[in-house]
């Protein structure tokens, strides 16, 4: 269970938002909602354990996050993480590696199928479109299913109608598998699951 | 250690795909100690001289225009952020990225050695020490080096802020570097100046990686 309490931040001495308390079970969805600026990416980012509260805390399952933390959440942030000299299929190699998952080549092409790019598993990323390299970062969702927190970073940007529809399914599949999700979003998109919420930031 | 290995294994990899980086590097330093005969002039004694200080300041500015590298490529695709929030230490991964950067440019200086000790006359045993000193001080350059690039990591204008913030760090390395070799060559027993300069990497070893780690940590705030 993911918990914050009275959780401000700031960026360059400015107050973004103060006392966000939030509580996510699992099977729930978490939309943060807010203008350009209102710090949707700083409070994924704080949830992430990447910038630093300037009060308040969060709480993952009743303790402050540490290692044990890091090894139950995924965090996809704005930048893809996919490295251009390497191909489609040894940069999922590489991510779910490093996020200890022990993963077959079998597995990642059925990721990639998953997001509609398994002909380009064997390309190098340089060559990908915006929205490829999109799907080719968020294919490590599809290799992820037994991490139970998810933080998304607007997951469904430079995506079209059939990526979005898949993402749909991977997200809802979590939920449905008692995953936990927080994202950010611009657009409306819905998500099946058991139990939605949805923040707020106004400055 | 597995994440050691497979951080260092994608760096060797991208390096493959990308030889000019390193060879950028490699063939700077050869050029620079090329220079320095045309400056000074063709006088046999004096170059033999200078041959172990200029092969180290080469060294030293080899390494100052490959660091800003060191961590920027990963900043800006995304690669850094998901390092810091992976369950792997910190600390394993910039010892994979510190160990990449010494195999693709400091070991490679250290094998070039020879080339300049046949431009500039040295002598077979002072050539050799020439290279042990490369060998043993081009890592403390890549330890000390990563903390100044992940302190400049995202600054405008970083690689000149870089140069200025670490080529003083690099005295020690240069004085006992070139110190060995001149020691060698005017018959001094070498051992004290290549003793320290082993202790300076051995300090450089704890020093470095931790405070690119802190660096990186703020930088990514």
């Amino acid at each position: 269970m993911l918990e914050t309490s009275a959780l401000a931040c700031e960026r360059g001495g400015l107050r973004l938002f103060s006392d966000v308390n939030l509580t996510l079970a699992p099977g729930g969805l978490l939309r943060v909602r807010g203008a350009n600026g209102s710090g949707k990416t700083t409070l994924l980012r704080t949830l992430a354990g990447l910038t630093r509260p300037a009060a308040g805390e969060v709480r993952w399952r009743g303790n402050p996050i540490g290692d044990d933390y890091r090894r139950e959440m995924l965090f996809l942030g704005h930048a893809a993480a996919v490295k251009d000299e390497l191909t489609v299929l040894e940069n999922l190699e590489f991510s779910s590696r490093f996020s200890c998952l022990e993963i077959s080549e079998s597995k990642i092409k059925s990721a990639l199928e998953s997001l509609g790019i398994a002909r380009l598993a064997d390309l190098p990323a340089r060559y990908l479109s915006q929205g490829q390299r999109k799907r080719a970062a968020l294919a490590r969702l599809a290799l992820s299913a037994g991490v139970p927190l998810w933080l998304l970073d607007e997951p469904f940007a430079a995506l079209d109608d059939e990526g979005i529809a898949q993402l749909r399914k991977i997200c809802a599949a979590h939920l449905a598998g008692g995953g936990m999700l927080v994202l950010t979003s611009h657009q409306d998109v819905e998500i099946a699951c058991a139990a939605a919420w949805s923040v707020e930031l106004r400055g | 250690m597995h994440s050691f290995v497979s951080v260092l294994r994608r760096e060797l990899q991208i390096a493959l795909r990308r030889k000019g980086d390193a060879l950028n590097v490699l063939v700077f330093f050869i050029v620079v100690a090329s220079l320095f005969p045309f400056g000074v002039g063709p006088e046999a004694n004096q170059l033999r001289a200078m041959a172990a200080g200029v092969a180290w300041i080469a060294a030293l500015l080899a390494a100052v225009l490959s660091l800003p590298r060191l961590f920027a490529a990963d900043h800006a695709d995304g690669t850094l952020e998901q390092m810091l929030v992976a369950p792997q230490p910190l600390a394993l991964v910039v010892l994979a990225k510190i160990t990449g950067h010494w195999l693709l440019t400091g070991l490679p200086l250290a094998l070039a050695a020879p080339l300049i000790g046949l431009q500039y006359g040295l002598p077979a045993d002072a050539l050799g020490l020439l290279i042990v000193s490369l060998l043993i001080g081009t890592p403390v350059l890549s330890f000390l080096g990563a903390a100044g690039a992940a302190l400049t990591l995202g600054v405008r204008g970083g690689g000149a802020l870089l140069a200025l913030l670490i080529l003083p760090l690099f005295v020690p390395v240069l004085v006992f570097g070139a110190g060995a070799v001149t020691a060698g060559l005017t018959g001094i027993n070498p051992s004290a100046h290549l003793s320290l300069l082993g202790a300076i990497l051995a300090v450089s070893s704890l020093i470095g990686p931790w405070a690119a780690c802190a660096a990186l940590r703020v930088a990514l705030d």
